[in-house]
């Protein structure tokens, strides 16, 4: 079971008093897929993430990560996953470097330099690593913050809302982290309310409305909910976010960014 | 699992050393406020109080004077803890598979040996102001065992607003009780002379204890009653501090 579903949740409910957060959410994420978990403020995606993550109790029904009980094996669970929350959690006045080999040490991994060394080159931080996180800009705050969800390669990873309050670029540079995790097999769920982030990094989609999974499949199956729009050929318009990006130059990432859109 | 405890929190506590490392302004402030009492009590006040056992004014102020200075210290701590709950990165903490309690022992031996280098400051300025004890190397280690413990009570005390405030005024807030205790104790004056109820709380309150243990050690004179009060005031508040931050942690954290 472990090899082929890597999240299975049958019946979650979580209530806040009278505020029924989640009303039985019924889940499941194949090992290896990017899911991403869509829906709008309030809609409950940060509660799910939490259960997942052993941070809070569900009222009622299961869930499993990794084939570990969320209730019953609090422990084998969190050394499954990592979880990035919605605001970067690094240690500002720490450097790159040692907040990375901070997170290697409490996961008593080998040769913590080593794999801070790794991750900084990984994502792009070599230059800063000697830097106190404190004077990041957003994006490399959050690159720092997965890499450092990525010491030891556990083999799932809850990323809630992870390009909320970045700029374009940071967004870009999330999306081009995300995609090579898929790669390298990791299980992503990843919350977001933006429709484009689903559609650019997700292999499957849940819509998550009110405390219910209302829709959930890839974006093929859920494209065929609905019927077929009537074709029309309109000249394409550049985005502003492309117009943006040609202005200030970042022609790497736009590239990748405008070869994703197609 | 005690000993990922111990392997945590020592890895905690590197950490949370090295944010005292980094700004040292943090321990010389904890130290500030004391000396700054310990000068004007001493320089303006000193004359007009008469402390009825003959020696110097300095050598009575001393322990009270060192008590604020770890009521002042261990307000840091909760300003640390509640920076790291509100930062989101105990949330971080708790998702990995480290020993629960590790984040709080990294962040209260922090404290105490924070504590312990704004005291060494402070008793370095009352040496320099005429501070003199023939106490031998027992007795100091005495002093340092008391403070030590007491130190260790009041951070699992502070450990609570830093889990549960919800603003950094209301952190600090905390501590302002816990500076004002000693004024109303053996620690600036002798209680005979205050009025009955206020003598009767002075007299039945920990910080008297403690401050007279600690006096009558400089003084080399036998420590009895006074001591194992002093002691069990300090362990009782331990214990009771220690629970009620454990249960708060587990509530408020998960």
């Amino acid at each position: 079971m472990t090899a082929t579903t890597a999240i299975e949740i049958t019946g979650l409910t979580k209530s806040y008093g009278d505020t029924e957060v989640l009303r039985g959410v019924d889940l499941t994420v194949p090992t290896g897929t990017v899911f991403a978990l869509l829906g709008s403020n309030g809609a409950g995606k940060t509660t799910l993430v939490r259960i997942l993550s052993t941070l809070l109790r569900a009222d009622s029904g299961t869930a499993s990560v990794d084939g570990h009980d969320v209730t019953g094996q609090p422990e084998d669970v969190r050394g499954s996953i990592s979880l990035t929350g919605q605001f970067a959690a690094v240690d500002d006045i720490l450097t790159g470097r040692e907040n990375l080999e901070l997170v290697a040490r409490l996961r008593r991994l080998r040769d913590a330099r080593g794999i801070a060394t790794a991750l900084l080159a990984r994502f792009g931080l070599s230059d800063a690593g000697g830097r106190r996180a404190g004077t990041y800009s957003g994006g490399m705050r959050r690159r720092l913050d997965l890499a450092m969800s990525l010491a030891g390669d556990p083999p799932v990873l809850f990323l809630d809302e992870p390009t909320t309050g970045l700029d374009p670029q940071g967004r870009i540079e999330v999306w081009k982290s995300v995609r090579e995790l898929a790669d390298r097999g990791t299980t992503v769920l990843l919350t977001t309310q933006y429709l484009e982030e689903a559609e650019q990094l997700a292999d499957r989609i849940a819509i998550l409305h009110e405390g219910r999974v209302i829709a959930s499949g890839t974006l093929a199956e859920l494209r065929a909910l609905f019927p077929p729009a009537t074709v029309e050929y309109v000249e394409r318009q550049p985005t502003l976010e492309a117009i943006f990006l040609a202005i200030v130059g970042d022609h790497d990432n736009h590239a990748r960014h405008d070869d994703a859109v197609r | 699992m005690s000993g990922h405890l111990v392997h945590d929190t020592s890895v905690l506590l590197t950490r949370s050393l090295r944010h005292v490392l980094r700004s040292p302004d943090t321990i010389i402030t904890t130290a500030v406020t004391p000396v700054a009492m310990l000068l004007l009590f001493v320089y303006v006040f000193g004359g007009a109080i008469h402390t009825g056992g003959g020696g110097k004014y300095v050598d009575y102020l001393l322990p009270g004077i060192l008590l604020i200075t770890v009521a002042s210290g261990v307000s840091y701590t909760a300003y640390r803890l509640f920076t790291d709950v509100s930062g989101g990165i105990v949330e971080r903490f708790q998702s990995m598979p480290i020993a629960r309690s590790a984040v709080l022992w990294g962040h209260v031996l922090t404290s105490v040996l924070a504590t312990l280098v704004s005291l060494a400051l402070v008793v370095t300025v009352a040496l320099v102001m005429g501070f003199r004890s023939g106490a031998g190397v027992l007795a100091w280690l005495a002093v340092v065992g008391l403070l030590v413990l007491f130190t260790l009570a009041l951070t699992w005390l502070a450990v609570i607003p830093g889990l549960t405030a919800t603003s950094v005024d209301g952190v600090s807030g905390f501590s302002y009780p816990l500076i004002f205790l000693p004024f109303i104790s053996s620690a600036f004056v002798p209680t005979a002379g205050m009025p009955g109820p206020v003598r009767w709380f002075a007299r039945h309150q920990p910080v008297t204890s403690v401050v007279d243990t600690i006096r009558d050690l400089y003084a080399q004179q036998h420590v009895g009653t006074e001591g194992r009060l002093a002691v069990a005031w300090s362990v009782g508040t331990l214990l009771v501090a220690y629970a009620l931050a454990m249960r708060t942690y587990r509530r408020t954290i998960g």
